[in-house]
């Protein structure tokens, strides 16, 4: 397929991975913010082929990971509780509540769907015109124009029985969480290549001068991936810290600036509680006020308690690269794919699903 | 999640309060999706699409780029002329 396969080429990659080899002199760690590069990096045995020198840490970029628990309660109480038809992606409906997960609820004979465009929720409420439907939207700025189009066209038609369930995550604010942290071991960043395609460059422009830190703003083939590393260490090894573009072919400077309208004519930006980080301020979006008929916190009032996490799991401390999936005591173990219990094993984009995965299909260590 | 895939845009149609939205081929498959973050985008571009909706024309010509970003990084040839070699060979 074009701008696929070109980008998985082996010789290329080789290629990469030579001069790689030939520009690293020390130990480097390098965090790759996005849970699609973790799954391509981890899927693609690049982690093996890396020189030993460089270590990639995981970072908080799956949605799905960092959707607080609470938030998945009150999906599961709407579906279940107020009889709403509840779309959203297949990989939230796995995700553990504190009682049970979207999909338990679905089993217990609940209405919830799984949907590949938020688009499609809203004609499913234009079927459905005696019942009330709520997307659960999650998402990165990557998936927040899709949401805000899905608001705008249930608007534009006036589709009143249509709302969402706002999970929204920035990524600019958590590169700043994680480099404010007194314990971060994060030399060097792979920003999010599709995060960018939308907003662009200009919030990332003062990070690296702010904490001394590469940013280079990557694809997610392993040619990009490669390519992307390879400017990291060059700029690490010389002692700069500037932010560079790999991915051109998506991203241009100033984004997209049609879907950065979208997402401001439907969300605002808040403070933000992250599952496995905590509250991250300015680093989420929610509904706008003049647009609260369409938002599902609004319309359905529900008060639920904060239920705490599964207190071994150590998804925190991965997430900010502090440790690898494998330190924990219950990977692989009582936590696994089929019965996850912390957010990061229920993707197959959390750091600890895609360790898991590569492990059933390799046999060697991982370190 | 932030799976996002390029893909060849086959039709163009303008559809009643929803905007623009086009036939997209991705290998064999060819999906419908909402090209209103796009309005630059015309039949036969190659566009990246995620749950639904379009979100960047890909540049041809950047994307020449990463195949020419080795043998550009003229600085290696000095530092590594070994590893150079070995590219030259190999390609
Ligand atoms: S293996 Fe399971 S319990 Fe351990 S950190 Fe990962 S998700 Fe949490």
């Amino acid at each position: 397929m074009k701008y696929l396969s070109e980008y998985r080429d082996p010789e290329l990659v080789q290629q990469y991975l030579n001069e790689i080899k030939a520009t690293v002199t020390q130990p480097w760690t390098i965090m790759e913010v996005c849970g699609g590069q973790t799954h391509s990096l981890v899927k693609n045995g690049i982690l093996e082929l890396l020189p030993k020198e460089i270590t990639m840490v995981h970072g908080p970029g799956c949605p799905v990971c960092v959707t607080p628990i609470h938030i998945i309660d009150k999906a599961v109480y709407l579906a279940e509780e107020k009889g709403v038809i509840l779309c959203s992606f297949g990989d939230m409906l796995r995700v553990p509540g504190s009682e049970k997960s979207l999909l338990e609820a679905k089993a217990n004979g609940a209405d919830v769907r799984i949907l590949y465009s938020p688009l499609e929720a809203v004609n499913i409420a234009k079927q459905n015109p005696d019942k009330e439907v709520v997307f659960f939207a999650v998402g990165f700025e990557t998936t927040a124009p899709a949401n805000a189009l899905s608001v705008l066209h249930a608007k534009r038609q006036g589709v009143s029985n249509y709302s969402i369930l706002a999970s929204h995550v920035l990524v600019p604010p958590a590169i700043e969480a994680l480099m404010r942290d007194p314990e971060t071991v994060v030399q060097g960043f792979l920003a999010a290549g599709h995060v960018c395609t939308i907003m662009g460059l200009e919030e990332y422009e003062t990070l690296p001068n702010k904490f001394n830190v590469p940013i280079v703003v990557t694809g997610f083939e392993p040619v990009d991936l490669l390519q992307g590393i390879l400017m990291t260490v060059k700029q690490l090894e010389k002692g700069e810290h500037k932010l560079e573009n790999q991915y051109t072919r998506m991203v241009k400077p100033n984004g997209n600036p049609d879907a950065q309208n979208m997402i401001h004519e439907v969300f605002t930006t808040k403070n933000r509680v992250w599952r496995g980080i905590g509250e991250i301020p300015m680093s989420g979006y929610e509904v706008r006020d003049d647009l609260k008929s369409f938002d599902a916190n609004i319309k359905f009032d529900v008060q639920l308690e904060d239920t705490p996490e599964f207190a071994g799991c150590i998804s925190g401390e991965i997430m900010k690269g502090l440790k690898k999936p494998m330190q924990c005591a219950h990977f692989g173990k009582e936590c696994n794919p089929s019965n996850p219990l912390g957010a990061p094993m229920v993707s197959s984009e959390g750091a600890c699903a895609a360790y898991f995965h590569f492990h059933q299909s390799h046999s060697e260590e991982l370190v | 999640m932030c799976l996002a895939i390029p893909g060849k845009i086959k039709e163009i149609n303008d559809v009643p309060n929803m905007g623009r939205m086009a036939k997209v081929q991705f290998g064999g498959i060819v999906k419908e999706a909402s090209i209103e973050p796009l309005p630059a985008a015309k039949v036969g571009d190659y566009v990246l699409v995620h749950v639904g909706v379009a979100i960047s024309i890909v540049d041809e010509e950047e994307a020449q780029k990463t195949f020419q970003y080795l043998r550009e990084a003229g600085e290696l040839d000095e530092l590594e002329p070994e590893s150079m070699n070995q590219i030259d060979t190999e390609s």
